[in-house]
């Protein structure tokens, strides 16, 4: 997870805050979590949202999803359905239109995982 | 197979900001899955969604098999014009599907 976040945030720091990362805390079925990413911010044309990046620590492949907004977005709100293969920490990174980079973590519990089923 | 489901005012005040829902319809195959003989089913996933409002690219999206099955996005814009907003899925196989809708601003 670290490599792939590092490859979206470059060297950045990545500060603690501003953006609401929503998910069950108990996900009955990790194949399909409804997931919504709010961030904090004005979303005009000096001060928006640029990106918003999901990653999880324990699926296959780190990335979940990467989300591109602008100031025409109105309000850095999103929402999609996510797999989770194990209970484990995901986070959620915006990328502000000024440079700076805010997260969160969340942990979830997940009684059945996803991509461990044999067809 | 091919068919998406986008769900949208179609008429909004200017200024308003407006809720998109959308939802392909795609297996979202991760290609980490295995046949009962050991075999691995090769990815077929969307990777791309972009949507753009009267051709200004609004919001977009990059998509990885951690996305459920169906890839399912709800997103903001600001109705700023009437016009048409379009909507393109893309991926894995030659994947290519795009919708519009007219929206009317008062």
């Amino acid at each position: 997870m670290q490599d792939a976040i590092g490859k979206v945030v470059g060297g950045a720091v990545i500060n603690k805050g501003k953006v609401t990362l929503e998910l069950p805390q108990l996900v009955e079925n990790g194949n399909t979590v409804s997931m919504t990413v709010k961030v904090d911010s004005p979303m005009t044309q000096d001060s928006y949202v640029k990106a918003i990046h999901v990653f999880t620590e324990k699926n296959p492949q780190p990335n979940v999803v990467s989300f591109h907004l602008g100031p025409r977005s109105g309000r850095a709100t999103v929402a999609t359905r996510i797999r989770l293969a194990d209970s484990q920490t995901v986070t959620a990174i915006a990328q502000m239109s000024d440079g700076t980079f805010w997260s969160q973590n969340v942990d979830v519990v997940v009684t059945l995982a996803a991509c461990l089923e044999v067809i | 197979m091919a068919r998406a489901i986008i769900r949208m005012p179609a008429q909004a005040k200017r200024g308003e900001i407006i809720e998109i829902r959308t939802l392909a319809s795609h297996p979202m195959e991760t290609g980490f899955r295995r046949t009962e003989r050991g075999a691995t089913i090769p990815r077929d996933i969307i990777t791309h969604f972009v949507c753009t409002y009267n051709g200004t690219e609004i919001f977009s999206a990059e998509l990885y098999p951690a996305i459920a099955a169906n890839p399912f996005i709800t997103f903001p814009t600001v109705a700023t014009e009437s016009g048409t907003i379009e909507f393109r899925w893309s991926g894995d196989n030659g994947y290519a599907v795009t919708e519009s809708l007219k929206i009317t601003v008062v």
